[in-house]
């Protein structure tokens, strides 16, 4: 104990040192930064000019981003806002990449060779509509080209070079929908051609210097229309009309427009019905999509169909590229037997093919979602075929001369939940092959570390430190290392692609799409919830491997049938997976595991009955006895109510013995008209704290009140639900709670007057720090609530400890009411956040640490000892020694504990901790768009020698020691004799 | 020291109210309910020195409300936000390597979108929305050049240092001593026992 005590008292007196930092040439020693852009939603190429060929892409993750055509990596990217959704890219002049944006209002232009902003535009219109983006090749007004936009009911033309809307056209009818502006070739004259409603279709002529309408006319076609539309040649389309059966071609003759009509079961045989006509334009000739039939077909004179091919296989089909004499080609891509077979053929000539290739591809990456093309003249000026493809785990590829160019694993920058898991046990003789260097290489590389430290390396030799820290192979061996800093992160992705990386490089080690996270005919939209640690071996860890549980849900909604997947975290093989007949509302992993080390879960459905998994007699046994101590909550932030259960027997409508009815115990029912649940908090359950005692200042005794099972709940008033700026300080408020979810009581209760949301909020070991805005002040601030067990407090007697007059082994029940006192303090914080987490710790004693994630994608440490209620604005002697700080009225933001130094998370969503073995440290993953990894010493690495420590000072000083030691005592043995002689 | 810190406040908080002046940066856009702010964000003069990087004004951010916006920077460093209704907003900008305070806007609704800017960290008053960072942020701690004294002044050298003190200041100390009392001492020292260097090694012990 007095160990202990010693041993806390000197981690508060190193951890008065601020936090450490990194230097400069340690970057990259122990983290790692990938960079992601998400699912391609459309590329463009530009490789018409010597010099860098690069591709243009736009992500689902709204990332707009530029390509290295050569390898895939990317020269710059921007990340828009979450609701400035990409509607359309292009390029215009050669130069600029044009971006439209929020549903066809913002339209920007972007340098192409750096990515600058050149500039904006904003499109103000009044009804939102389906937008698109068009830049007519050939229509130039005084050497400028324009862009012609349709958004909010609005056509626009735009210069290229400014961004200056040059003229504006409104239609006057209300429900219009453009869906396609041309332009014939050599005149000033485009085509807006949509629908209005469902049954008429119009065509508009305008001229393109003034926006005036020359020429209207339309059409009405009774059966009405489905909004599908496919423009074939500057004078015919295709709809498909409302009951998705009927194939209208429409052929517009000098103004005048005349339908033909032709049912798609006289085309095909057998096919009645067509989901989709697919958005690629090809001329003369378009594509339709059934369930499970891909369907050419060619429009020839007079608006009648012929079919040219039915492709069964999933494919994809890309938009037709010009190339020579006005000849276009299109890529079609299919899957079967692992290989992608790319076909690129002409337009108008079906039969022969340009290219036909075959490439092999690994199974995991599913199928082909979405192809690009693009040509280029090969040195036997023929033309040659890149294409880009889209795979169904979000990887982009690109493909030329049969072979895979490139890839990249894009699915990473949408990850859903991420798990843990130790890497195996080195094995005798299975262990990764050592590069153990001779004690020489051993010597000369301390040897330059030292002249590195000491300021003596030349720039070679700190070159050469560099390569061989970053190169040092400890970091990303395949097996468990003592200090726990190796482990694999499992990460779900929302493409229902499941990858392992190792933390010492960030590699995947391995990845597998789910099959039953797959679209399948059981299951038309699955989607992948949560990831738990299912198995994770101690007693057979050498020869059984961990295993992770991945939920799933079968389409949207709470109440869609759940999905169960088991998956080995060593090899990445699917174990067993299982459709349920239940719905999964909320998972709750048990503090239980059965004889093969299996955890128990509960899995909660959407009518509150509990399932317990693994579906086993034993792990009935186990349940059962503690089965009257378990309760569990749930929040409903629709209704503001949060409810507190208890399980009871088996279910009696099901005959499942691992069903469970529940029992409402307590609930907690918000005023609606007052107040709004909008960010929630508890402790992780396997958090490890160290003491509930606390030392303060004059040897006094505090007890934390650690429990598992508070809740902290924020809730503001309904109107300042929205974001900053929507609301008036008098007219907001925010109130914050503690809530015991075993009893439903209320332990604290905190209104924050003129604040509002969002809040973030970390929930450890006995306190609790939110974020939010404070409208009076108009600045963000973070409060902390600490809660102290007084039930304990009069414990400190020395004597009633001896006489055993105290009450520290009476029992702790959740049931009794908790005499709890509580400490809080509010700071003003600068920046707004995306979330925040505390660092966590093998034992919990290293102090801890704060982690924010900022709005501008970095992730800043902040130690908990800024955030101590018991800071006061003149600390005693004593509350000095203790560590506590003065009080400022802002939390301080240094640089140098951004632990993302000067690297940006970008899309930052969230961050998570995990402890390695060594006390001192703890391993952080910081992911969004980007993925970062690194690990950090809260009170720096007490347990340990740095990365940097120089052995070889140590054996020069050694070594020096014993020589004095030897020239000392040959002298003392002369000047002996000496003294003899005398 | 309270006092003084009071006094600092209210100082700070009149500078607050004095310096927020009107200013007409907001052009109504249309219309009722939406103006635009127009700013610009100034770098110049900030040279990106030392932290590895160069300042890269493209990569700049600028948030309105919290990430409720995004935009970005036009080469000469303006940003506009268009359709913003009349309230209180705050703008933030994010840049690598600097800090920027958020600030606060009025968006006035009775005069046509006139907008009043204030900083929310100095709480100073922006006469026109000019952004400029409060400092350069170095996100590295810089390495200490070799240094005679730093090596002296560690726990190691100040260790050193006594040890070289006692080897070679003790023996004069000693010879400055009275030969008498010297004979004393040594005679004591050797009634007690005290082993010489010489004792303990292991020749010079089978010597005596």
């Amino acid at each position: 104990m007095a160990i202990r005590v010693s041993l806390t008292f000197f981690f508060l007196f190193i951890s008065l040192n601020l936090s450490s930092a990194l230097y400069e040439d340690q970057v990259g020693l122990m983290d790692w930064h990938h960079k992601y852009i998400g699912k391609v939603k459309q590329a463009v190429f530009h490789t018409q000019k010597a010099g860098r060929k690069r591709v243009i892409v736009s992500t689902e993750e709204n990332v707009i981003a530029s390509l290295d055509l050569r390898r895939g990596e990317i020269f710059w990217r921007h990340v828009l806002a979450r609701n400035d959704v990409i509607d359309a890219i292009d390029i215009t002049l050669g130069k600029y990449v044009i971006t439209l944006s929020s549903e066809g209002s913002v339209v920007r232009a972007w340098n192409l060779p750096d990515g600058q902003m050149i500039w904006e535009s904003f499109l103000q219109g009044s009804t939102p509509s389906k937008s698109f983006l068009s830049i007519p090749v050939n229509l130039k007004i005084d050497k400028d080209n324009i862009i012609i936009v349709f958004g909010q009911g609005c056509l626009y033309a735009i210069s290229s070079i400014d961004g200056e809307v040059l003229w504006t056209k409104q239609f006057t009818s209300e429900s219009l929908e453009i869906q396609q502006v041309f332009q014939p070739v050599d005149s000033d004259i485009i085509y807006a051609i949509g629908f209005v409603g469902s049954l008429k279709f119009v065509s508009y002529q305008i001229n393109a210097n003034s926006g005036e309408v020359i020429k209207q006319s339309d059409a009405t076609f009774p059966g009405g229309f489905s909004g599908d539309l496919a423009y074939v040649s500057s004078d015919t389309l295709v709809a498909l009309d409302s009951t998705r059966s009927i194939l209208v071609s429409l052929t517009l003759q000098d103004g005048d427009i005349s339908l033909h009509q032709t049912h798609v079961s006289d085309l095909v045989e057998g096919l009645f019905g067509i989901s989709s006509i697919l958005p690629s334009k090809h001329t003369d000739m378009f594509s339709v999509k059934s369930s499970s039939v891909t369907v050419f077909i060619r429009v020839t004179g007079g608006g009648n169909l012929e079919v040219l091919e039915k492709v069964s296989q999933p494919s994809a089909v890309s938009d037709s590229l010009a190339i020579l004499e006005g000849q276009q080609a299109f890529a079609l891509v299919q899957l079967h037997d692992n290989k992608v077979h790319l076909t690129v053929k002409f337009d108008n000539d079906w039969s022969s093919d340009l290219i036909k290739e075959r490439i092999e591809i690994d199974q995991q990456r599913g199928l082909v979602q979405k192809v690009f093309i693009n040509s280029y003249i090969r040195t036997d000026k023929s033309y040659g075929f890149r294409a880009l493809i889209v795979m169904e785990d979000h990887s982009l590829l690109l493909l030329q001369q049969g072979e895979i160019v490139w890839s990249r694993e894009d699915g990473l920058a949408s990850i859903i939940d991420t798990s843990t898991s130790e890497l195996p046990f080195a094995k005798e003789g299975v262990s990764v092959a050592k590069v153990e260097h001779n004690l020489f290489e051993w010597l000369k590389g301390h040897v330059l570390k030292l002249k590195g430290t000491l300021m003596l390396a030349s720039p070679d030799d700190i070159v050469a430190i560099q390569g061989m820290r970053l190169k040092n192979s400890e970091k990303t061996k395949m097996t468990r290392d003592h200090n726990g800093f190796r482990k694999l992160l499992i990460v779900l992705t929302r493409a229902g692609k499941l990858y392992a990386l190792h933390t010492g490089d960030g590699r995947v080690v391995w990845s597998v799409l789910l099959p039953s996270l797959r679209r399948s005919d059981a299951c038309e939209s699955p989607s992948g919830l949560n990831l738990y640690q299912w198995q994770v071996p101690h007693h057979h860890a050498m020869d059984e491997n961990p295993s992770v549980l991945i939920v799933g849900r079968c389409g949207h909604g709470p109440d869609a049938p759940g999905v169960l997947s088991f998956v080995d975290s060593y090899t990445g093989k699917e174990l067993s997976s299982s459709s349920l007949t239940h719905s999964i509302a909320q998972v709750i992993p048990l503090p239980f595991t059965d004889s093969t080390e299996q955890r128990l879960h509960l899995l909660i459905d959407a009518g509150n009955r509990a399932f317990l998994y693994p579906r086993t007699p034993e792990a009935i046994d186990i349940f059962e006895k503690e089965r009257p101590n378990m309760y569990w909550y749930s929040i409903d932030d629709k209704k503001n109510i949060i409810k507190g259960y208890a399980l009871q027997h088996n279910c009696i409508e099901a005959s499942d013995s691992y069903c469970f009815n529940t029992k409402e115990v307590w609930s907690i029912i918000f005023p609606t008209e007052s107040e709004k649940i909008i960010a929630c908090a508890t402790r992780k359950s396997n958090e490890v704290v160290h003491t509930q005692a606390k030392v303060v200042a004059d040897h006094d005794l505090m007890y934390k009140y650690i429990s598992k099972n508070l809740l902290f709940t924020a809730t503001v008033a309904p109107k300042a639900a929205g974001e900053v700026g929507s609301v008036t300080p008098e007219e907001s408020w925010l109130v914050v709670y503690l809530i015991d979810s075993i009893t439903g009581r209320i332990l604290h209760r905190v209104t924050h007057h003129g604040s509002q949301g969002p809040v973030h909020a970390v929930f450890s070991e006995n306190w609790v720090v939110y974020h939010y805005f404070n409208l009076r002040a108009h600045r963000y601030e973070m409060s902390v609530i600490e809660i102290y067990d007084q039930s304990r407090a009069d414990n400190k007697d020395v004597w009633k400890l001896i006489l055993g007059k105290h009450n520290l082994t009476a029992p702790v029940s959740s049931y009794s009411r908790p005499e709890v006192v509580v400490k809080s303090q509010s700071y003003f914080f600068t920046h707004s956040l995306k979330t925040m987490a505390a660092t966590s710790t093998a034992k919990g004693i290293t102090s801890k640490q704060l982690l924010i994630g900022t709005i501008g994608d970095q992730v800043l440490a902040l130690d908990k000892r800024f955030v101590d209620p018991r800071r006061s604005l003149n600390p005693t002697q004593a509350e000095k020694e203790e560590g506590i700080l003065p009080l400022t009225d802002a939390l301080p933001i240094i640089p140098q504990s951004y632990i993302s130094h000067s690297i940006q998370v970008e899309g930052l969503r969230h961050i998570i901790t995990v402890p390695a073995k060594l006390e001192s440290t703890s391993l952080v993953f910081a992911y969004g768009v980007d993925l970062f990894f690194t690990r950090i010493a809260p009170s720096r690495t007490y347990d340990s020698l740095t990365e940097d420590f120089s052995y070889a000072l140590l054996l020069l000083t050694i070594i020096g020691l014993v020589a004095a030691i030897f020239v000392t005592w040959v002298l003392s043995e002369k000047k002996d004799l000496r003294d003899k002689w005398r | 020291m309270n006092a003084f810190n009071s006094i600092f406040s209210f100082l700070l908080l009149l500078q607050y109210f004095f310096c927020v002046v009107p200013s007409s940066l907001a052009i109504p856009s249309g219309t009722t309910e939406g103006y635009t702010i127009n700013g610009r964000v100034k770098l110049e003069g900030l040279g990106a020195k030392g932290y590895g990087l160069p300042a890269k004004i493209s990569n700049a951010k600028i948030i309105l409300n919290g990430g409720q916006r995004v935009t970005f920077l036009r080469p000469d460093g303006y940003f506009s936000f268009h359709d913003v209704p009349a309230g209180t907003h705050l703008i933030e900008v994010a840049a690598v390597g600097y800090f920027f305070s958020p600030v606060r806007i009025d968006v006035s609704a009775r005069n046509r979108g006139k907008v009043q800017a204030a900083l929310t960290e100095t709480r100073r008053g922006l006469t026109e929305l000019v952004l400029e960072p409060l400092r350069e942020e170095q996100y590295y701690e810089i390495r200490e050049p070799f240094n005679v004294m730093s090596l002296l002044k560690s726990p190691m050298g100040l260790m050193m240092g006594f040890m070289v003190i006692v080897v070679f200041l003790m023996p004069k100390l000693m010879e400055n001593m009275d030969p008498e009392e010297m004979k004393r001492a040594q005679e004591e020292m050797r009634n007690q026992g005290v082993p010489s260097l010489a004792s303990l090694l292991p020749g010079g012990a089978a010597r005596t």
